[in-house]
Formats: structure tokens, sequence, C-alpha cells
């Protein structure tokens, strides 16, 4: 029994250790994996904490055990052991440690608090009030989806965050209807959208580390937020820095130049879309409609259909027809009447070719 | 004579349940209606983890799981965990003390149903359109958006609970001040009233911010107040503080008094003194103490700001110092005795090792930029846990099993006691411990379903098999429930033979007035003093005479049963098409405040057991 005991915690110790130590998870999703300058950071503190810790249970387990084992009563036996008050030796001890343990922890916590809330870089302004040299997204929060908007370039994207790797990334985060939270996890930790205030962070992604992942990250609404919380996924796509230029460009050519549906389906979609859907959503790149609902104009390039389903054109007429039936709770369902299969066709067809960087 | 001796019918012991302000009778109200509450907590905890057995399942909808586990916490929280210690207080701390009874009897027994139907009408819910969705923490802007009446249900549920914890708080701590016998001195007191005596004090300050933040929500919800409406000016960042100032030493409610729990168990079962009285005292006020200091380290993504955030990381890892302390002095207290593992002293050790593995997790979790990672994710899920079962839990299993005896007159089966301890406890690090690494893996909490593909699937289902250990740990516990009240073996005064405190030196159950005469107490483990001096009970430290008892009243039920009614006119009075809820308003509150004016104009003085009824045949027979 006591050599059993002490073999599982001793194992499980370990387990923890390996695991940690070699990170695990998906590249994409785990903030084991950390693929940037923020998520490396804080994985570090992870590692620094848990090592200390795992030396306090190791201490406070073998204590344990020994007490159990060397101290149980034999059958029949009614002696009685000697009262012991306490000890001050052993209460100092046991005080001075921990004291010195958790400063040898509080120094990297709180220099890396102060580091990671350094946003400064987002106020070095040019003349013509964009920021001097610094990519800044804002990202606003809605119920089940996610806009960006990238203000020094003029364009808004959504559902997938476009971001240039190897440099910070900055974020102004706020949410228009209730408190979301934006979470990177490969990239690093999260931060809430609040409704009654901006909140700022940065973000690095490294282009090694991107490449391990596809170039594609996983980004979750970390909030409850309303039945489809669950379903608050967006992606993440790194692009080296010009690949992102060239992305850029394309977007902002799109915004002055709508692009024209080709093909007699795409066009029908189109004139079904400019009666039922653009009150809610934006085709143009230039700006976010009334922000009622995502902004479409990549809609052809992105990864997932409303955020989570796969991009295909199946999805994409079920998700026209029954929004309700998959994300529970949204805000679009009911806002256009009843499509009918053809009309949804259409649509569907127009949706998925609207692209920005094809040539 | 006691009136324990008499046969009652049914009904004659459901009236002398719904009217009765006897501290153990109290007790057994707390005990049972906490259970039930447990028990439902339970269930939803299972639901949830059926539902998230496998990526992509459809046993619930989403809404429904948003329901389940808001009133999973809610329940587990409020009306499971507090009242059960609650009840263990009161069972158990008036007779540490030496007192015949609390000091505001007719409080205890108010406080009792206002605990209980705010717990029915939060229930009531599920029956009438849907029970709150907004989480337990109900953070504004959603609770605020929240549609049908679920989150008022949680507003007004809690807010009626809320006062007969602040009630039952407020009791403790006059009795605790005023009622100690002879000789009891602070220092003298057992380590679990010293814990009741902290959390009494705990609970008198941290449940007026959450007054105060239902109260605001109340406004928000039922005549169109902005206190938390951003688009109006509100702001919702005052709720999370004000729920977290709560929150946080809520969190403390109720770990102290398992930890007090645990401190006489420990002793108890390894027959010697607690190690360290003095600073275990000194530890628990500190980490009273301290609870206030670190609410926004739940925070930490809300955008505080870094000075903030550093300033409550690094108080956050203070408290790991007293807590430490006790953890050593619990090893310490066995090191060197002589240890018997019985049902609970299995409980007060596994507790441990279980409880520091969620301790050093809260210390990962106070770096703040690590945190920035954990926050909301299933790594906050796995720590809370790992404290609150690991510790609060454990700690309830511990206290029940240790005093049933005291409370029932009867033992709890051992084999079937163990069978429980280790299929809960087996259940509890399989269903817990995995998620640490979901989270870090990156799966955020309160989600209703999960797309496979994410390297989630296997941890989850692990997760959901140690939920149905804990399960079928909890069902035999309550095979063992039945089977020894059936057969209903009673016990003496000391069924363990190791007791050490004053609780173990009368019947068991004691009688109504619990001393015949106020015991003297002669230091610390008073009763332990005189066993080993070879005597059998304790010194008194007055002559036998006439004792002065509390009548017994159906007042508090009345008073409380009028808010409750009062409460659902209040509900939907905020749905134009409902003209009766006026007229029910007005009816609650007459019941009400009749019941409190009836009350105030009865002279009510209780009545005297006399000292020849007091006398059994030996005393007769020395008087003769």
């Amino acid at each position: 029994m006591k050599k059993r005991l002490r073999k599982w915690r001793l194992i499980s110790l370990f387990a923890i250790m390996t695991l940690i130590l070699a990170g695990c998870g998906e590249a994409n999703l785990s903030a084991l994996k950390p693929a940037g300058e923020v998520a490396q950071k804080q994985f570090d503190l992870m590692v620094l904490s848990t090592l200390i810790m795992v030396v306090v249970i190791i201490v406070v387990v073998i204590l344990f055990v020994t007490a159990i084992v060397r101290f149980r009563r034999k059958d029949g036996d009614e002696s009685i052991p000697k009262q012991v008050e306490g000890s001050h030796k052993l209460e100092v001890i046991w005080t001075t440690i921990p004291i010195l343990l958790l400063i040898i922890m509080a120094i990297p916590v709180v220099t890396y608090t102060f580091e990671l809330a350094d946003t400064s870089a987002m106020e070095v302004k040019d003349k013509d009030g964009k920021t001097k040299d610094a990519v800044v997204i804002n990202v606003r929060a809605n119920l089940y989806w996610w806009e960006f908007e990238y203000p020094d370039y003029g364009i808004f994207t959504s559902q997938d965050l476009v971001v240039p790797t190897d440099e910070k990334v900055y974020f102004n985060l706020e949410a228009s209807d209730v408190k979301h939270s934006f979470w990177v996890p490969a990239a690093g930790g999260k931060m809430d959208t609040n409704v009654d205030g901006v909140n700022q962070m940065y973000l690095v992604f490294d282009s090694k580390k991107s490449n391990e992942a596809q170039n594609l990250f996983y980004g979750k609404c970390a909030e409850l937020c309303g039945p489809s919380h669950a379903l608050m996924d967006f992606k993440v796509v790194t692009k080296s820095k010009d690949d992102f230029n060239s992305w850029v460009k394309s977007m902002q050519t799109v915004a002055k130049e709508p692009k024209v549906a080709e093909g007699e389906l795409a066009q029908q979609g189109q004139e079904i879309f400019n009666q039922s859907c653009i009150g809610c959503h934006a085709v143009s790149t230039s700006g976010n409609g009334a922000g009622m609902g995502p902004n479409l104009a990549n809609f052809g390039e992105r990864e997932r259909i409303a955020g989570f389903l796969p991009h295909d054109k199946e999805n994409l007429k079920n998700w026209i027809k029954a929004p309700d039936d998959y994300k529970p709770g949204n805000t679009m369902a009911g806002k256009y009447g009843e499509l009918t299969d053809e009309q949804i066709d259409a649509l569907a067809e127009y949706l998925l070719n609207l692209k920005v960087e094809d040539k | 004579m006691s009136t324990y001796a008499k046969k009652q019918g049914f009904g004659a012991t459901l009236w002398d349940f719904m009217t009765t302000v006897d501290h153990k009778k109290i007790a057994i109200l707390y005990l049972i209606s906490g259970g039930l509450f447990f028990i439902l907590g339970g269930l939803e905890a299972m639901f949830i983890r059926i539902q998230l057995a496998v990526p992509d399942n459809n046993f619930m909808s989403a809404g429904v799981f948003n329901e389940m586990i808001t009133m999973h916490g809610t329940t587990m929280i409020f009306l499971a965990a507090m009242p059960i210690l609650l009840g263990i207080m009161n069972a158990v701390m008036p007779l540490q003390i030496g007192a015949r009874d609390v000091a505001f009897p007719f409080l205890n027994s108010l406080g009792f149903w206002m605990f209980f139907f705010g717990g029915v009408m939060l229930n009531l819910s599920w029956f009438l359109g849907g029970a709150p969705d907004a989480g337990w923490t109900s953070y504004a802007s959603l609770s605020i958006h929240s549609q049908g009446h679920g989150v008022d249900f949680y507003v007004l549920g809690l807010q009626i609970s809320g006062f007969g914890t602040l009630i039952a708080g407020i009791n403790f701590l006059v009795t605790i001040i005023n009622m100690r016998t002879p000789g009891m001195t602070y220092m003298r007191m057992p380590m679990f009233t010293w814990t009741t005596f902290v959390v009494s004090a705990l609970i008198l300050f941290a449940f007026p911010p959450l007054t105060v933040g239902l109260t605001l929500m109340l406004f928000d919800r039922m005549f169109g107040a902005n206190f938390f409406d951003a688009a109006a000016g509100g702001n919702t960042i005052i709720w999370e503080h004000l729920f977290w100032i709560f929150g946080h030493p809520e969190v403390y409610i109720l770990i102290l008094p398992a930890f007090g729990i645990f401190s006489e168990i420990l002793a108890t079962f390894s027959r010697k003194r607690l190690f360290g009285y003095s600073s275990m005292v000194f530890a628990t006020v500190l980490i009273g103490f301290l609870g206030f200091m670190v609410w926004a380290h739940h925070m930490f993504t809300v955008g505080l700001g870094p000075i903030a955030n550093a300033i409550f990381a690094v108080a956050t890892m203070a408290i790991a110092v007293p807590t430490g302390i006790k953890i050593f002095n619990w090893i310490f207290t066995m090191w060197g005795g002589s240890v018997r593992f019985t049902v609970p002293m299995l409980y007060a050790v596994s507790f441990i090792p279980s409880f520091t593995m969620g301790g050093v997790t809260g210390i990962m979790l106070a770096a703040a930029p690590a945190d920035y990672q954990y926050h909301d994710s299933y790594f906050v899920v796995a720590h809370f846990h790992y404290v609150i079962v690991g510790g609060v839990v454990l700690g309830i299993l511990a206290g029940i099993t240790y005093y049933w005896p005291k409370i029932f007159g009867t033992m709890l089966n051992e084999t079937l006691g163990k069978f429980t301890f280790w299929l809960f406890l087996i259940g509890f690090h399989l269903t817990f411990f995995i998620q640490h690494f979901l989270g870090l893996w990156g799966m955020p909490r309160r989600v209703f379903t999960y797309l496979p593909g994410q390297g989630w699937d296997i941890s989850n289902l692990v997760s959901t098999i140690g939920a149905m250990f804990m399960a079928v740990g909890v069902i035999i516990l309550l095979i063992n429930i039945i089977i020894t009240s059936v057969k209903n073996v009673r016990v003496g005064n000391d069924p363990w033979g190791d007791g050490r405190t004053l609780e173990w030196a009368i019947p068991s159950p004691p009688p109504f007035y619990n001393f015949k005469q106020l015991p003297l107490a002669r230091g610390l483990d008073a009763y332990w003093i005189e066993k080993m001096e070879g005597k059998k009970e304790m010194t008194p430290a007055e002559p036998l005479g006439d004792i002065h008892m509390p009548n017994g009243s159906i007042i508090p039920i009345c008073i409380t049963f009028g808010l409750f009614v009062a409460s659902f006119g209040a509900l939907y009075n905020m749905d134009a098409d409902k003209p009766w809820t006026i007229p029910v308003i007005i009816i609650g509150l007459l019941i009400t405040f009749g019941s409190m004016l009836i009350r105030s104009i009865k002279d009510d003085h209780g009545f005297h057991i006399h000292k020849e009824d007091l006398m059994d045949d030996k005393d007769k027979e020395v008087k003769a």
C-alpha cells in the first residue's frame, strides 16, 4: 500500500513534468506550444511556477507519506502519544521557505505583467495620424462573430484575422453587445472585449512556429456570452510581411472598386444579396456596413463558414437556410425572410466567389 | 425527561421541525435540504459531463446547457456546500464551546428558512420558463441581455438565501463571543469553532457587497435602471468587482470550515493535539483577512492595467504562506501520533495531497501573465474543483461521517463508507486532473460542445468516466445512510473513542438543553484533559439549576414565506400583461411584516426546565 501510493504519486508527477516540458496539444491551439514572444513568456512562467510547485508537492508528499506510514496505529495499541504543542523552529522554516519561493516567482511575474502590458507603440503616430511603425488591428466582438478592422489601411474583414509574422501586432479590443474575450492560445493569453471601453494588447507570431501550424491558428471566445459561446471561433491566418503587405494591397484595391459577380448564377445571387443581406453585411472591404453582421468582402477565401463549419457550398446553404440550427441565439436568423432553395443556391455561389486575392 | 424519547407521529414531527429553534434540529434541517440540493447539483454536473463526453454531442441544447452550468455552480456553492457547512457548524459549534444553544435561536431558524425558500425559489425557475443562464457569476452584460425570467430568479433567490446566510453568520459571531462556557478562553476553543468564528466574520463583511450587487441588478432588470448598461452610461465592470469582492471571500467561507473539520479529525484519529494550534489560529485569521485583498485576481484579463494586476498577483501569492503553514501543521499533527484510518480520517488524509494540488495551481493562477492563458479555460475549472471538491466536499463528507453519531446517535457503516471514499477520490482525480491539460490545450470553459480534431476528445471522455465514479460513490453513501437509519443502533457519548472536545462528553444525540451543568474547560481539548485524568465526565462549572430555554415558533417560516410570495409578484411585475403582480407583492409583504409585528408585540419568555426534572436517578441518590 505505502509503496504503491508513493509510486503512484511519483508517476503522476513525472507525467506532469514530461507533458509540460515536452509541450502537448495541437500546434495551432495549445498554450503549451508557444508560437511567439508573448506565449513564450507565459509558457516560461508556467514552467517556472510548475517547477517550484512540483518541489512543494514533492516535499509535502514525502512528509505526508512518511507520516501516514510510520505512525499507523497497530491493532490494540492503546498507548497515548506525546501531546506536542508545536515547534517554533519548524514554524519558522515552513513560513520562510515558501516566502522565498514566492519571491523567486514574484519577480518575473511582476516584470512580465508590465512588459506584456506595454502597448506604447500604438500611440506613436505619423503626421497623417497613422500608427508609425506598428500593425494595429481593431477587434470588435459581437454575438458569435468577430470583426477585424485595420484602421491604418482603411480595410475591414471578419472571422479570419490576417496578421504578419515576426513583429508585434497590436490590438484594440471591444465588444458591441455583451462581454466576450479574445484568445489565441498558441500566440498568447486572452484579454476581455468589454462593452465599457477599449482594451489594448499585443501578440507576436513567430514565422517558424507559424509554419509548423500551417500558418493557421485557432482563436476562441473565452467569456460566456450566450448559447453559442462555444461556437464563437475565429481563425488567425499568418503571412510573411511581404505577403501581408500584398494582401493589404488587394484588400485596398477591392475597397476602391468592389468586385462584380461573374457568371449567371452568381449574378443572380448578387441581386438576392442586394435585396436581402446588404442591410447587415458589407461586401466592400472599406467599411462594415451598419456593423450588424460580418463583412463578407473576402468570404470566398475564408477558412470556415460561420466561424466553425467546413468551408463548402453545402454548409453555406444549410447555414443560410437555418442559422439557428447551427448557432442558437445568433442575430442573423429571421432577418431576411424565407428564401427558396434556388435563391440560396445562387446566393451561395455568389458568396463563395467573393475573393480579393485571386488574380 | 427528554422529548427525544417520545414517539411522535409524522405530522407532529414535521410541525416540530417547522417550529424548532433548537440548533441541533436546525442543523438537521440544513443537512437534509443542503443534501437534497447537493444531489440536484450533482445531477446537473452529470448532465454537463454527459453532454461533453464526446465532441459535437447533442444530448442537450446550448441554451439548456448554459442553464445547467449556471444552476450547477449556484446550487453547489449557495445551496449545497454552504448550508451543509452551516448545518455542521450549527450541530457542533455550540457543543464545542459548551453552550446550550446559539445566541439567537429564533434568528437561527429564520436564517435557515430564508436559505431554504431562496433555494426553492431559485430551483422553481426550471419549471417557470427556464433557469438562469448567465453563469453563476452572472456577469452584467450577459445577465442584462438574458431573455426570460431566469436571471430574475437568480437575483431574488440569492437575495433571500443570502439574507439567511448573513443572519446565520451574525448569530454565530455573537454566540462565540458571548456564550463560551467558563474556562473556554479564545485560545482554548477547538479549531472548528475558530474557523466558524472567522467564517462568520467573513460572511458579515462579504455578503453585503453581494446584496448591493444583486440590488443594483434587480433595479436594472425590474425598473430599467442603468447601473450596468454601458450604452446608457452604466458600467458592467462594477458588477464584476462587487461580485468578486463577495466571491473571493466566499471561497474561504467554504474552505475554512473544512479546514476546521479536518483539524478536529486529524487530531482525534492521531490521538494527538493539533500541532501548532496557535499558528493554526493565526493562519486562519490571516487567510480570512487576506481573502478580502485579492478579489481582482479573478479579473486579470478585464484590462485593469499592469499596476493593479501586479499588486493583486503578489497579494494572492501571499495567501500561500498561511495555507502552507496549515498543511505542514496537519502533517505534523499525524507525525508521532497513533494514526487510525477510520472513514473520516481517510477523507482527512486524502484531503492533504488533493488540496495541495489545488493550492499550487492557485499560485500558478496568481501569476498574472500566465493567468492570461489559464483564465476562463478548463485549467481554471480544474483548479477550483480541486479546491472545492478536494477541499470542501471532502471536508463535508468527512464532517458528516465524523459527526453523524453526534447528530443522529448512530454510526455510518465503515465498509460502505470506504467504498464511497475510494470511488469518490479516484473519480475526483480522474475527472479533474486531466482538465488542467484541456485548458492548456486551448479549451475554454462553459462551452456546450466542442468540435472534433482539436485534441480534446479522449480527455473529455476520461473526465466524464471519472464523474460517473463520483456519482456511484455518492449513491453508496445514500444507501449507507438509509441502512444506518433503518438499523438504528444507538451509540454512546464518544463513539470514535478518541474524542477530544466538549461535544464528545455528552450523549449522542445530546439532550435538547445540551449540558445539564455547563462544563468547566481547563484547557485546549477540554474533554481529553478530563479523560487523561481518568474522569468520565466534565467537571461542572455551575451547580445544577433551572435551565431557561426558548419556545419554538412558526413565525420564522411565516416571515420567509411572505418574502417568497412577494418575490414572485416582483419577478413577474415587469411583464406588462400581468396585473396580478401588485396584489401578490402586497399580500406577501403583509404576511412578512404582519409576522414581524406579531413577533414584536407578543411576549415570549420561553420556559424553564426545573432542576428536579434534570436530576436523573444518580443525582437523586446522591441527594438522598
